[in-house]
């Protein structure tokens, strides 16, 4: 009886240490994957170019360079742009701000959005799946209006559902920056400017 | 039964899941079982604003099932249940289709018409831009269907209790009285069930009949977006009703709304696609219903500055 009781207790206390174990190891787990998922989307972000529109530009050291103290936070809201650009004659179709983050041209002027945490001006209510539907679908937040040029969401739609979510969750540990990027210049404003310097 | 065999009665049912794909969409209307003798008719009494285009609908629930309506804002609709969605201006333009498929998701479709009226083909998934010789009128992409559909509770958007209330509304803009069925109607027959005692009539609980009306078209034109749901647009905006506990509030709709009502009104007169709401499906301002708003908002604010201390 004794005998069998120690040999009883032996699998019982090796299950539940191997249990404690399991449920020690799975934030870690779980931590690491994040870390991955989160360097992965880094990588992306990095490689696919989105500081090269979202980050605002400055002229550093070497020239003209992304503002790093801003990452990713968009159009600043302290450049304010009322008309589009006077285009040059030629074969001249769209102008950019020194910022690199407002674009004049047939669409009326654009200008990138703010994609770090914040609350209130940047992604911070966004769900992953908002995210998603926004690239996917061109529009903004997934349902509005349409994302403007130059945004290539229609070479980024092609990013798969795993890319996607880890650029999202990259996006996500970024420091917030509060910025409200101003809404569109519609075409019409364009136009109306357009007309008015032919006069 | 041993437990190997239960194994083995688990794994084919999985299997059968799994090969219970959808076929693929018919290229006709007429093959999508739209002249079905079971469909039914029917009129939500706050429809959604369509350039005044005439609109017909119709659902179809496969037989012996029943919609469970345990979560009174977000029927569960069995597998199987297909809707359409007739746009008509001088004669049928397209008709829309959406099915719940047996994994239980949904997909959608737009057959556009012939300008004879007599046969509608699938149109392409990305949409027409305009079709010719119909003014410029557009079609909408599969993911535009979904960017609306997809961003409430439930993808099923006018067929709901508040939708179909025997209590309709008289003063809602543009609603068609003309149907089979409404919601005291489905309950007797056993295709709604589960449907809590308090949210039988539902009707918005409102200060005044335009006050009602006006919450009324805020819900069936911007609620599917601006709602309180996980999948909601992320704006602080409520504007869909809810009847939970039977009659539907209104007082979160009215503080959001207030907040932001020369915004608000600036988007609802606008059809610059950069700004107008809704952003998707019209081109032509709802001018019955803008005044209705704006008078709505003048007796609001007036109201509420008097109130003030």
């Amino acid at each position: 009886m004794n005998r069998l009781k120690q040999t009883s207790v032996w699998p019982v206390t090796g299950m539940l240490m191997l249990g404690a174990i399991t449920l020690a190891t799975e934030p870690a787990r779980a931590a690491d994957g994040d870390a991955a998922k989160i360097a992965r989307g880094k990588y992306l972000v990095t490689t696919a170019a989105c500081n090269d529109c979202h980050t605002p530009w400055h002229v550093g050291p070497a020239g003209p360079e992304p503002d790093m103290s801003r990452m990713l936070s968009g159009h600043p809201q302290s450049v304010v742009i009322a008309q589009p650009a006077k285009l040059p004659p030629g074969p001249w179709t769209l102008a950019a701000a020194p910022t690199n983050t407002a674009w004049s041209g047939a669409w009326g002027v654009s200008f990138t959005a703010n994609l770090t945490p914040d609350a209130e001006t940047g992604l911070g209510k966004w769900t992953q799946a908002t995210f998603m539907q926004a690239i996917r679908t061109g529009r903004h937040m997934g349902r509005g209006r349409q994302i403007l040029p130059p945004m290539p969401f229609a070479m980024y739609r092609n990013f798969t559902d795993e890319d996607l979510g880890a650029i999202y969750s990259y996006l996500r540990s970024i420091p917030p920056i509060r910025n409200r990027v101003p809404e569109p210049l519609p075409p019409s404003a364009v136009s109306v400017t357009a007309a008015a310097a032919e006069k | 039964m041993s437990r190997f065999a239960q194994y083995l009665i688990a794994a084919a049912a999985l299997a059968a899941g799994l090969c219970a794909h959808a076929s693929p969409l018919p290229m006709h209307l007429r093959d999508t079982g739209l002249s079905d003798a079971r469909n039914l008719s029917f009129s939500p009494q706050y429809p959604l604003w369509s350039d005044g285009a005439h609109k017909r609908r119709w659902i179809y629930l496969p037989p012996g099932t029943a919609i469970d309506a345990s979560r009174p804002d977000a029927w569960e609709f069995p597998a199987g249940t297909r809707l359409w969605k007739e746009f008509a201006l001088s004669g049928p333009v397209e008709t829309r289709f959406i099915e719940r498929l047996p994994d239980g998701t949904w997909r959608y479709a737009t057959y556009i018409w012939n300008e004879e009226g007599t046969d509608a083909t699938l149109a392409p998934a990305e949409g027409v831009a305009a079709l010719p010789n119909r003014d410029g009128y557009s079609i909408p992409s599969e993911s535009d269907c979904r960017a609306c559909h997809e961003s409430a509770a439930v993808p099923v958007l006018g067929f709901s209790a508040l939708q179909l209330s025997s209590d309709r509304d008289p003063l809602a803009p543009h609603a068609d009285a003309r149907s089979d069925v409404d919601l005291d109607a489905l309950v007797s027959r056993g295709l709604v069930k589960n449907l809590s005692a308090g949210a039988t009539r539902p009707r918005i609980e409102a200060s005044s009949p335009i006050e009602r009306a006006v919450l009324g078209y805020l819900h069936g034109n911007c609620g599917h977006c601006h709602n309180d749901t996980e999948t909601r647009v992320p704006v602080d905006l409520t504007l869909a009703e809810s009847v939970l506990g039977g009659a539907a509030s209104s007082d979160h709709v009215l503080r959001s709304l207030l907040n932001v009502r020369s915004r608000f009104l600036a988007r609802v007169s606008s059809r610059d696609s950069q700004r107008q709401m809704p952003p998707l499906g019209t081109r032509l301002i709802d001018v019955e219903a803008l005044a209705l708003l704006e008078r709505w908002i003048s007796e609001k604010s007036s109201t509420t500055e008097e109130s003030k201390p």
